[in-house]
């Protein structure tokens, strides 16, 4: 237990971020220290576990122990640091690229293994990094810079997606309204097992230009009006697995210890 | 577990109590074939030993796994077979990028792509030192018998902690699958290597300090907070892609393991000293290399065998020792030349290389080697 301000886990002297202005990242990044420093957490037995995005660049600008993957895969990851101490706060930052498209599988095995990790989805509705391509959350119709036809495909309701893979706690926040945002990662991270948390969050510089150049305030309204339900979507008890592994490897040892 | 003579096992067993020997707690795998019993065993044996075992989706992940699992402190191992260590390059190139210790086990099968699933092979020579991208130093061992697969494990995580690196074990689906005599014993504290931890205080530490050896890795959990990237870093961690920062981290990766060849190479030597025709092989061909060997010596043939238990680095040091003293140079492998490349790299000797290569899923018979070595003689 500690007692610092959200300040307090922020690694200053990185800043400025590489976000562009505009961009939701810098306030989900606020949210997320704001839950850490509610909690209380323990920078030295917290993990910060990123993938490879524009979101993937935060666990930069976090002091607390900090892992930077490869793209995709920072739920693998996060599940072996989760599985290997049980007493690490574990988070996974993830872009919707990264957390919902070529990490889609990680994503619902870690919900039904249901490890001790909590899954932070920056969803900015495209691939900011490489450009504005389209992922597997970009709305049917819209334009990216990969779908100028306008785009074909139906985006996940990653949600929906998360809840029915099994995961203990799932919540859907915006950056419209970060104080929110702030109390439903802290309900993911203060849940035993897996939580899944998105946070909607506006990419002017791709999404909003390649679909009527909206500025970042208009975005944000869109965003406050979004069809996608918004809170708590599930919250259950679950056993987690290293819990439920340590249990009935209790009996075992119990039993093999003649 | 300890046995006081030899028992009977597979070299997959001995992999599996290899691991367990030299401490390891953790095990993430996919299965596949001829891989899957060292999974299965280490399913049964992580619980008693206070360990913890996982099956993932995928090698993806399991090979991220591993990777988590040692930054939390645990000696942390996979066993995969082709498809799945295709699957596993990205990764193995986090950990090497990371400077991650983890170990890798291979039990190759005929390939490419899904091939022969319960054939062996020796095929992913080079998959082993280039599969994953850019330029890197990386470690691989190779088991020839049972008893080589429970030394050669330990080994492997020693050299992975002490060069802070993923160290591959490129055993192949014969000696995998192969049951003979092997004696398990506990490890000293030397043979199983420690992972020390930083003695500076932890607002100094550097995880990729540069210049000297590589710096001490402490468990995640700890009094150190630091930052792991696969990205191209500074001394903390922190993001640095500019061309100083690169040209020195890049020449690191490969130089913390080629300029320490002299505490990783190993080879083993049979009838050397006197031979004219040396045979170069390793894993299962150089069983039947052995054959040939004996049988040549016992037609009057001054032959002699240089296995190679470690592939890379690649014993430059040993293989033109020989191919400056003997008339030929026979390579005996389950590909078609992988590593009689590597020997006719380093021929500047005008020595006659020979290779004899089978790909058709069976094993080298000594009887094509032998006829290799006689006309190698001649
Ligand atoms: C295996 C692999 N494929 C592709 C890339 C290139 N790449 C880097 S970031 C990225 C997409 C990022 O989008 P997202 O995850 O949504 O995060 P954002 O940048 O929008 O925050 C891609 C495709 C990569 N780094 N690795």
């Amino acid at each position: 237990m500690t007692n610092l301000a959200y300040r307090d886990y922020l690694a200053e002297e990185k800043l400025p971020t590489i976000w562009c202005p505009g961009c939701g990242n810098g306030t989900v990044l606020r949210a997320l220290l704001q839950a850490f420093a509610a909690l209380k957490l323990d920078p030295g037995k917290t993990v910060a576990v990123s993938g490879i995005g524009c979101w993937g660049w935060a666990d930069d600008y976090i002091r607390v122990n900090a892992f930077h993957g490869t793209h995709g895969r920072a739920l693998p990851f996060a599940t072996g640091i989760a599985l290997a101490n049980p007493d690490l706060t574990v988070i996974a930052l993830m872009g919707d690229g990264d957390g919902a498209t070529i990490g889609g599988n990680h994503l619902i095995h870690a919900a039904r293994r249901n490890v001790n990790v909590t899954a932070l989805v920056a969803n900015n509705f495209n691939y900011g990094m490489t450009g504005g391509q389209y992922s597997g959350t970009t709305p049917s119709g819209s334009t990216t810079s990969t779908s100028s036809l306008g785009h074909m495909e139906e985006g996940f309701d990653l949600c929906s997606l998360a809840a029915a893979a099994g995961a203990p706690y799932v919540a859907r926040g915006t950056v419209a309204e970060p104080a929110k945002l702030a109390r439903l990662i802290e309900g993911g991270l203060a849940r035993r097992g897996f939580s899944f948390v998105e946070a909607l969050s506006p990419c002017p510089t791709h999404f909003g230009r390649f679909n009527g150049a909206k500025t970042p305030w208009e975005m944000l309204r869109e965003l406050k009006t979004t069809s996608l339900p918004l809170g708590i979507l599930a919250d259950r008890e679950k056993e987690d697995y290293g819990k439920r592994y340590a249990r009935a490897a209790g009996g075992e040892r119990k039993e093999g210890s003649a | 577990m300890e046995t006081a003579g030899p028992i009977f096992a597979s070299g997959n067993e001995a992999i599996a109590e290899g691991a367990f020997a030299a401490g390891a707690l953790f095990y993430a795998g996919y299965p596949i074939t001829p891989s899957s019993e060292i999974a299965e065993i280490a399913s049964r044996r992580m619980p008693g030993l206070g360990g913890m075992f996982v099956q993932m989706e995928d090698e993806l992940s399991s090979m991220a796994a591993i990777i988590g699992a040692s930054l939390a402190g645990k000696r942390a191992f996979t066993a995969t077979s082709g498809p799945g260590f295709s699957l596993m390059q990205e990764n193995l190139g986090m950990a090497v990028m990371g400077e991650i210790p983890c170990v890798v086990v291979n039990v190759q099968r005929s390939g490419p792509s899904t091939g022969m699933a319960t054939k062996p092979a020796q095929g992913d020579v080079m998959q082993a030192r280039w599969g994953t991208h850019g330029d890197h130093g990386i470690i691989t061992l190779v088991p020839s018998s049972v008893q080589d697969c429970y030394d050669l494990t330990i080994r492997a995580f020693r050299l992975s902690e002490e060069f802070r690196t993923p160290v591959i074990l490129l055993a192949d689906a014969a000696i995998g699958k192969v049951r003979e005599g092997v004696r398990y014993y506990p490890p000293t504290e030397e043979e199983k290597g420690v992972r020390p931890l930083p003695d500076c205080p932890p607002s100094d530490y550097r995880p990729f300090a540069f210049g000297g050896a590589t710096p001490p890795l402490p468990p995640f959990g700890g009094d150190y907070i630091y930052r792991i990237t696969g990205s191209m870093h500074d001394e903390r961690g922190g993001q640095a892609a500019n061309p100083g920062t690169a040209d020195r981290v890049i020449r690191h990766l490969t130089e913390k393991i080629e300029g320490k060849r002299d505490r990783i190479v190993s080879v083993r030597s049979l009838a050397l000293e006197d031979a004219e025709v040396a045979v170069c092989s390793f894993g299962c061909s150089a069983r039947s290399s052995k054959a040939a060997v004996r049988s040549a010596r016992n037609r009057g043939i001054r032959a002699g065998l240089l296995e190679l238990t470690t592939l890379w680095p690649f014993p430059d040091g040993e293989v033109r020792s020989i191919l400056s003293r003997v008339k030929a140079v026979i390579v005996p492998e389950l590909n078609l030349g992988q590593v009689a490349r590597e020997v006719e790299r380093l021929n500047d000797f005008s020595c006659t290389v020979v290779r004899v290569n089978r790909v058709d899923g069976g094993l080298l018979k000594p009887e094509e080697i032998l006829a290799a070595i006689e006309e190698g003689a001649s």
